[in-house]
């Protein structure tokens, strides 16, 4: 500006202007102080995700101001009364001495808790939006294997912040986990020493946690968030279906005031409502549970709620599935199913879905208008039966707690949800894809018919009908407004000289797969259809029935789709 | 007439009735455009707007106030020690931080909501690709840097750069690895510290128990006795991970079966003692049901039968719990004949070598 001749006068501008002379920030502003997002509650779940993390560095830097990630043993002297006098290490020490002695340390304590709780929370739903409206399509697939990174890294984050304070509970968390890693074949004892920097649980963990929880995860997952951001600007934020928007253009509200503001805001109310969760209700209470002793164990203890699926998983696998193969070499199935290949299955699961979906779509264009889920019904199923799973083996994680709630027998539920983690998701499919199609075919028949009024109407012929009001241009266009995709066609297995074609047995199992996606799918009501229906085709279905001619004027249409004309606009009657 | 024809009017109102031949030759509805703006009370009405400055400045008051409350809540709740102590100064701090955050967040947002202009802006997407030329640019850049350094024709320098850096890591991981795992012994994980004459201990008392000492039906939870000082090291909980042992007094005719090969005793009159780390993934198994003789490890729910041997009867672990041999010594004292028979604990892949 000021090599125009314009020095800038007012206190701001001259602070603008000596920055822009050396960052060139207004072209960033420029560019983006403007820029246009969508608006839509559901968006707000990542928003969530972010803003607990932000909480969870402010309260994290906290704690570890008082924290010592030591296991040295020491004689504890100080509050609870319960504690004192007792042996523990350092770091369950400085834990008790944050809580009881350090102001504002549990309030700290507890909002840290709640917040990983609520991180997780947010990761998830953010997950399921993004996956049923299929917000991961061309060109954000890349996006979503970083989100499903960060999915895993706040697991990783999540656990080894849990088991910190070096209580009774966490101990036998850290025991599970080194059992588990002992389950891997021939690595299973050395990657065990390798945790624990010898047996379980030696004096190494804790520290070592420390550092992972404080530095090495945190790093990951702020560099990835940090690149997750940059993919949301520069393919600009998806929309939801509706009048204007289309894959073309982004409708909303401007970054500067209106985001600045919203976000911004809301920043502050996520973090206000994890203070009034940490200041009333209690989490963790480790002095309750004791310093870590490999000895005593409390029936109904839970890990937090995002590692229940593995735990459910653990415990429903049958015993029976270890052996001893030949050389005497002991393959623990029983451990390296359930918490290897089970959790492997399902985040493979999220890692491919986008392009598996792709590949039975061939769809390269890109999306930026989402998907309502019932018009994507396979799609959506699966999504229903990855979550059912989850919430099968996530329940059975707490076969204990149902147990002692309901005074049923333990072995029975195990049974239960033995059956239903087979049973259960295929079931959730297809329940949920019938019911995907069938709010399609709900969305044809309002979109051929209109809405029901409940204006009974008596003709002189002593017939009845019920008068119906058409949809107006917007609601209409929000159920017409998809393309059903088609199974895929292939190249015959020969081509024109008889000759067998390379590839033909992949194109066919692609085939398959696509026709699993897109058999049955129900295709959006054309205008010409729409035009059929008001001009004959109901009333000429009615197979036998009476056809009644209408002339009246109040409403025109037959048999059960009569449409009621707008005020200004009677159109001519019918016939 | 057709709003068909005219596909982009936004004020295209609905007229399916008439002029139907017409809607047939289209394969698809056409967008109909923005939907018409809805003006807020606050657009139409200056008071509304005012009462909405209003409650936005009063929402920012209460973050204030809440603030100021903290502060005082500070100095007035002392945290004394007591559980009611800290309870009192976690709660009145928490919420005036409540209140001082969501005063701002709910100011912002309503501010955001009600008086910020809600009209929508439409902002053009781009592809995401670049476009054919820069492409090609960016080849020609990258064939240039590559002809500069003539990599296509130095093979050998190639491969030694690539060896180069493939192996520089090994003089971080070597020394990392040799130590990380402490001396790699795993064969530690195959046995305990007990061994034959160790006296049976009452965990966590330490104190040495007689069999006279365990009445029928009763369960002790035992450790290997050992000096006091000895209990108060970092070794001694690695030890006492893999040692703890459940010990449990039967009627002797109800006592099926237990671990003891042919021509030896490892229980005495009815008592028993199995390892109490679960062969499923470690856990302690502690939770014993006197009535069935069932143990059942409230980790996972594998249960045990310490009236036949410690067998799984239900659950994902596969082992019985290993059982350690006891017996008496001459002052009525439970010792161990010697250490388990097996490795104690989860599988691993080595535990049978």
């Amino acid at each position: 500006m000021s090599s125009n001749g314009n020095a800038p006068t007012t206190r701001a501008g001259k602070a603008a202007d000596y920055l822009d002379q050396r960052t060139s920030v207004g072209s960033a502003v420029k560019e983006f102080a403007r820029k246009v997002f969508p608006d839509h509650w559901s968006f707000l779940l990542g928003e969530i995700a972010l803003y607990s993390f932000i909480i969870l560095i402010i309260t994290g830097v906290f704690l570890t101001m008082f924290f010592v990630p030591s296991m040295a043993l020491v004689e504890y002297h100080g509050p609870p009364a319960t504690m004192d006098g007792q042996l523990m290490s350092d770091a369950f020490a400085s834990t008790l001495h944050t809580s009881f002695e350090v102001r504002g340390g549990l309030l700290m304590r507890q909002i840290h808790h709640w917040a990983a709780l609520i991180f997780m929370a947010a990761i998830v739903t953010h997950m399921m939006r993004v996956f049923f409206t299929g917000a991961f399509r061309k060109p954000r697939e890349l996006n979503w294997l970083v989100g499903t990174l960060l999915m895993i890294l706040g697991l990783l984050a999540g656990f080894s912040g849990y088991s910190l304070p070096d209580d009774v509970l966490s101990g036998n968390g850290l025991r599970i986990t080194d059992g588990v890693v002992k389950s891997i074949p021939l690595i299973g004892s050395y990657l065990s020493y390798f945790i624990f920097g010898g047996e379980f649980p030696g004096d190494d963990i804790i520290p070592r946690l420390f550092t992972v929880h404080i530095f090495l995860i945190p790093g990951l997952i702020l560099a990835l968030v940090a690149l997750h951001l940059f993919f949301v600007v520069l393919h600009k934020h998806t929309q939801y279906p509706g009048g204007g928007r289309t894959d073309k253009n982004v409708v909303g509200y401007p970054l500067f005031p209106v985001y600045t503001a919203k976000a911004g805001g809301f920043f502050f109310i996520v973090f206000g409502i994890l203070a009034l969760m940490g200041a009333t209700m209690a989490i963790n209470n480790v002095w309750s549970y004791g310093p870590f002793d490999p000895s005593p164990v409390s029936a109904g203890a839970q890990p937090d709620w995002y590692m229940l699926f593995l735990e459910g998983s653990l415990r429903l696998m049958p015993g029976g599935a270890e052996f001893v193969m030949w050389g005497d070499w002991t393959v623990s199935l029983n451990v390296l199913i359930p918490a290897v290949v089970v959790p492997g299955i399902l985040f493979t699961f999220l890692f491919v879905y986008p392009f598996l979906e792709a590949a039975v779509t061939k769809d390269k264009r890109e999306h930026h208008v989402l998907d309502r889920p019932r018009n994507v019904p396979v799609r959506t199923g699966l999504g229903v039966a990855f979550l059912t799973a989850f919430i099968i083996l996530a329940l059975a994680g707490s076969n204990d707690l149902i147990a002692t709630h309901f005074h049923m027998s333990i072995n029975t539920i195990t049974w239960v949800f033995r059956v239903l983690i087979f049973v259960g998701p295929w079931f959730g499919f297809w329940i949920t894809k019938r019911i995907c199609l069938g709010l399609q075919r709900k969305d044809r028949e309002l979109v051929l018919h209109g809405h029901e009024t409940g204006r009974i109407v008596r003709f002189a012929n002593g017939e009845y009908i019920e008068v119906h009001r058409p949809l107006d241009e917007q609601e209409r266009w929000l159920r017409v407004n998809y393309s059903a995709h088609t199974p895929l066609e292939v190249e015959p297995a020969t081509d024109s000289r008889g000759v067998r074609r390379k590839g033909y047995a992949q194109d066919k199992r692609m085939q398959r797969l696509s026709r699993f996606f897109y058999e049955d799918r129900i295709e959006p009501v054309t205008p010409a259809e729409l035009a059929a229906a008001h001009s004959h085709g109901e009333h000429d279905a009615i197979a036998g029935g009476e056809h009644v001619e209408i002339t009246s004027g109040a409403a025109v249409g037959g048999g059960r789709d009569l449409v009621e004309p707008d005020a200004e606009n009677d159109g001519p009657p019918r016939h | 007439m057709s709003d068909y024809k005219n596909p982009r009017s936004p004020e295209s109102s609905h007229r399916e009735v008439g002029h139907r031949e017409e809607h047939g030759t289209l394969e698809r509805f056409p967008d109909p455009g923005m939907p018409e703006h809805q003006s807020r009370m606050s657009d139409r009405d200056p008071k509304a707007a005012k009462r909405a400055e209003r409650q936005v400045v009063l929402l920012f008051m209460v973050s204030i106030l809440g603030t100021i409350a903290s502060l005082i809540f500070y100095f007035a709740f002392r945290p004394d020690g007591t559980t009611a102590g800290v309870r009192t100064s976690t709660l009145s701090l928490g919420l005036a931080m409540a209140f001082a955050l969501l005063g701002i967040g709910l100011g912002a947002v309503h501010w955001a909501k009600a008086l910020m202009s809600d009209h929508e802006k439409v902002d053009e997407r781009h592809a995401i690709a670049s476009d054919a030329e820069t492409r090609q640019g960016a080849i020609a850049e990258l064939t240039a840097g590559a002809d500069d350094a003539n990599i296509g024709r130095r093979g050998v320098l190639k491969g030694a750069m690539i060896s180069a850096l493939a192996l520089f890591p090994l003089t971080i991981a070597v020394p990392l690895v040799s130590s990380v795992g402490g001396d790699w012994n795993v064969s530690k994980l195959k046995h305990t510290m007990w061994e034959p004459g160790t006296r049976l201990a009452i965990d966590p008392s330490g104190r040495p128990i007689k069999a006279a000492d365990v009445t029928i039906g009763s369960v002790v939870h035992i450790i290997p006795d050992v000096e006091a000082a000895e209990r108060e090291t970092h070794e001694w909980i690695t030890e006492k991970s893999k040692a703890i042992v459940l010990l449990v007094r039967l009627d002797p005719r109800d006592l099926k079966a237990d671990q003891s090969p042919a021509g030896e005793t490892w229980s005495y009159d009815g008592i028993v003692a199995f390892s109490k780390v679960c062969t499923h993934v470690g856990c302690p198994v502690a939770l014993y049901e006197q009535q069935t003789h069932h143990l059942l490890c409230p980790c996972h729910q594998s249960t045990f039968d310490v009236a036949d041997g410690a067998k799984v009867v239900f659950g994902p672990a596969k082992r019985p719990l290993p059982q350690l041999p006891i017996t008496v010594d001459d002052e009525g004292y439970l010792v161990a004949q010697s250490d388990f028979h097996e490795p104690i604990g989860p599988s691993f892949w080595e535990r049978l070598k």
